[in-house]
């Protein structure tokens, strides 16, 4: 392919495409150099995602066109994107998991019919693709048995030996541990120097100014800015994503902390084979202040929090909500509930919602046995909707139909949902689990909001959080786990990102030293 | 009659017994590694066996009938394909509307084209039927010993769709593991969003597969009418479709493990035959019903106790659609 300089590997003019009644992309121009990495946030829901999807022939746009080194091309399926030289690193990994590396490389584009061969050249192929980019992955392990970071890798591979020239890659970090990260960053680094264009989607602004050289803001389907990353900044970037003004950091005065509300000592939760995922942990949550758990994920906090709300059972120690003993009384999650221990589970799904159900159903579950929404043996169906739109106003959630399917809510209107639902329930402690993942910039910002005014309100708030940030900014005392111990304790006025990073990685910290 | 030979008839007759097991537990494998649950598989070997007796009943062609069987579950699995692949449609309910439809259709066309009460003619003219194959020497080596023995009761003196049917494990094999499609059919099973986004057509895949099964049935259900017995009666597969399901499960959606979970149901059911009436030390005779009952006794024991490990391919069941 013979390239005029100055010609974009990739440009799209005019695309517009509508699901029914949702118009997700508006018209959108977009534009990638070869040899740069080129940032695309906004919102959940502003459009990213359709229109990379676009890109790759997962949809058709109802109008536009797209053009590859300045040449016009119809992508109507990703074989015509993975032949014009577009490769995709989805959030969600399109591996086989019980497929070997080598395996899952040449699915669909095997030479002839029968494998021997296509593996054989592919091995030799992708040892010089290793070697080009320092990506090493063990070609014959099964996927499943690989890290996240890995597959992520093999999916690059993946792109790389479909003989891409421009790489998308959708939300990359979401699943990687900081040093994941920081690996994939310098790969990035060397696609550049190699003369890919990298489109790198996300939502979060400070990988895009760490890595990106241009970045293009959408919001509501349309593109609203599109600057160099050097002349621009988080702030001026979160206001363009959100349309308006945002706080990044929550304003909150110092902690007034009272009595113990939550006392943990020597807790030990083993996983169905016998592995011990937390060790013997002991710590304490007081009225009037947020504890937050700051780890890598993975390293026993989600444990920790399942254990602490009854969910899975734990094998030593004791855990006392207002000095009563809940293992030893052996009260279970709805027990646990009605002593006053709320709890917004981390995978919110999974464990917080029902998906199917409406929005009302959900703003009842796990207490919908309470006097305030039963009438005999019935359900009370106007105390319940009038419930679920008294929480729906003071939290915000939009659209305010209390019938609407919570899987049609946004992800950051189902967790204001929950979490109303958790607070209105007036606990002592709330314990809560990734309270923004998968939440927008501006849902972000309200949510924190209502955890400082639940601390506010003198009631103890225990926070588990991979991202710290959010630990950083919330939380008034910060412990660190890794692999399933209490490795330090910080006042949050002493924290550093760089002091919790060490301790995450299992460097101790005092006080348990 | 001598111990050995007792035992040695009661392995040729496994081995008879298997066949349409295998064919139609091969059948589902495809399938099933594509990610279509295959319950049909009653209905299209129930379908093909009517279709294979009744033309070879009227044409005096095992061969042609044959062909009208493949024909017919075929048909029966575009039927399904369409219903679960392009409409998305539930597989499990479909597959068993196609099993109720088939057991009321075969005997109703019999009826209306034979009269004779929803059978079709017995088969004996020459060339109706697939007879046994006698290799070269059977009748001499019977009575050499007992690899004599072997040589003419276990490997020859079948059908040809039988040692069709033993060459087809090796062959699935080399299919699943040795090549693209192998591959491709895998990878569909278990991550239908990672085919697709590797450019393959999903559907078209499932397609392929669900016509496999389609073939295999048939060659069953030919089987049944054309060589194990004379004719087709009312229920004939009597359950073998879905003994080939827990057959396959147990052989894990693995062509040679589900060759021994075939095998071994056969055995049980050879076995039945052979212990029906017999007096045996300190039970005495066991009542033919228990005895009939024990290979679908053991189905139920082995699927509950022994095969907790196995693993489903990962998208059986559901149909595949994009989002939004």
């Amino acid at each position: 392919m013979n390239r005029a300089p100055g010609v974009p590997a990739l440009e799209l003019r005019g695309i517009d495409k509508r699901f029914g009644a949702v118009h997700a992309n508006r018209g959108v121009d977009f534009s990638v150099a070869a040899g740069s990495v080129h940032g695309l946030i906004g919102e959940n829901g502003a459009g990213k995602s359709t229109l990379m999807n676009i890109v790759y022939g997962f949809h058709r746009a109802d109008a536009g066109e797209m053009l590859i080194h300045g040449r016009r091309v119809d992508i109507h399926a990703p074989h015509a994107a993975i032949a014009a030289g577009i490769g995709m690193v989805h959030q969600h990994f399109m591996l086989v998991e019980n497929f070997t590396v080598l395996e899952n490389v040449i699915l669909g584009v095997e030479r002839g019919a029968r494998l021997a061969a296509s593996l054989a050249h592919a091995r030799e192929e992708l040892k010089k693709l290793a070697h080009d980019y320092g990506l090493e992955v063990p070609l014959d392990a099964m996927v499943s048995e690989l890290p996240v970071g890995v597959q992520q890798r093999v999916e690059i591979l993946k792109a790389l030996y479909r003989g891409a020239e421009i790489l998308i890659l959708d939300e990359p970090t979401a699943v990687l541990t900081p040093q994941e990260a920081a690996q994939l960053f310098q790969l990035l680094g060397r696609l550049r120097e190699q003369g890919k264009a990298v489109i790198f989607v996300t939502h979060k602004l400070r990988e895009i100014m760490a890595v990106t050289d241009r970045v293009t803001v959408m919001r509501q389907g349309a593109v609203v800015a599109e600057v160099a990353t050097a002349e621009t900044s988080v702030r001026e970037l979160a206001e363009k994503m959100v349309g308006r003004a945002v706080l990044l950091q929550v304003e909150k005065g110092p902690a007034q902390p009272g009595a113990a509300r939550l006392a943990v000592q020597d807790l030990e939760v083993r996983d169905r084979r016998g592995v011990a995922r937390v060790k013997g942990v002991s710590f304490e949550v007081r009225a009037g202040e947020i504890v937050g758990i700051a780890g890598v994920a993975g390293n026993g906090q989600s444990e920790l929090l399942e254990a602490l709300a009854g969910i899975v059972a734990s094998s030593r120690g004791e855990i006392r909500l207002n000095g009563c003993d809940l293992v030893r009384e052996e009260l279970d999650a709805r027990a646990r509930r009605g002593l006053g221990l709320a709890h917004v589970p981390e995978d919110r799904l999974r464990m917080g919602v029902v998906a199917a159900f409406s929005a009302q159903a959900n703003a009842i579950l796990g207490y919908h046995d309470r006097p305030a929404y039963n009438r005999g043996l019935l359900l009370d169906r106007t105390a319940i909707l009038a419930g679920c739109e008294k929480k729906m106003a003071g939290y915000d959630v939009r659209p305010p139909d209390p019938e609407l399917r919570l899987a049609s809510f946004s992800g950051g209107n189902q967790q204001k949902l929950v979490l109303a639902r958790e607070i209105d329930a007036d606990p002592s402690v709330l314990l809560v689990g990734q309270p923004t993942r998968g939440v927008d910039i501006g849902a972000i910002e309200f949510i924190h909001r209502q955890l400082v005014a639940l601390r506010d309100a003198g009631k103890a708030v225990l926070l588990v959080s991979v991202e710290l940030e959010e630990i950083l900014g919330l939380a008034d005392r910060i412990l660190v786990m890794n692999c399933g111990e209490i490795v330090g304790e910080v006042a949050s006025a002493d924290a550093t990102e760089e002091k919790l990073g060490l301790m995450m990685a299992g460097v101790r910290g005092e006080g348990h030293a | 009659m001598e111990t050995y030979t007792l035992i040695v008839l009661t392995l040729a007759a496994t081995l008879r017994v298997a066949t349409p097991l295998l064919l139609a537990a091969l059948a589902g494998m495809f399938s099933e590694r594509s990610g279509v649950i295959d319950l049909g598989l009653e209905g299209k070997m129930l379908g093909a066996a009517f279709a294979a007796a009744a033309v070879s009943a009227v044409t005096g062609s095992a061969w042609l009938g044959l062909a009208a069987g493949v024909a017919t579950a075929l048909t029966l699995a575009l039927l399904l394909g369409y219903a679960c692949i392009t409409h998305r449609g539930n597989q499990v309910v479909a597959a068993m509307a196609v099993n109720i439809m088939v057991a009321g259709l075969g005997p109703t066309l019999a009826l209306a084209w034979f009269g004779l009460g929803g059978q079709t003619p017995q088969l004996d003219g020459a060339g109706q039927r697939f007879r046994e194959l006698v290799w070269p020497w059977a009748q001499q080596a019977r009575d050499v010993a007992l690899p004599g023995l072997l040589y003419a009761e276990l490997l020859s003196g079948h059908s040809l769709i039988v040692y069709f049917a033993a060459g087809l494990v090796p062959a699935s094999a080399w299919v699943l593991y040795r090549t693209r499609f192998g591959l491709r059919l895998r990878a569909v099973g278990e991550n239908p969003l990672a085919v697709d986004t590797a450019g393959i057509s999903v559907n078209g895949l499932r397609y392929q597969a669900v016509l496999i099964s389609g073939l295999l049935c048939g060659v069953a259900g030919t089987y049944l009418s054309t060589a194990a017995s004379a004719g087709f009666v009312r229920d004939m597969t009597a359950g073998k479709g879905y003994l080939a399901l827990a057959a396959l499960i147990f052989g894990k959606w693995k062509p040679w493990p589900t060759l021994g979970a075939c095998l071994l149901f056969a055995f049980t059911d050879a076995l039945a035959t052979r212990l029906q009436g017999v007096a045996l030390p300190l039970v005495g005779v066991i009542p033919v019903q228990f005895i009939l009952a024990l290979p679908y006794a053991l189905t139920v024991l082995l699927l509950a106790g022994f095969v907790g490990k196995a693993v489903a391919p990962r998208a059986i069941g559901t149909p595949y659609a994009k989002e939004k």
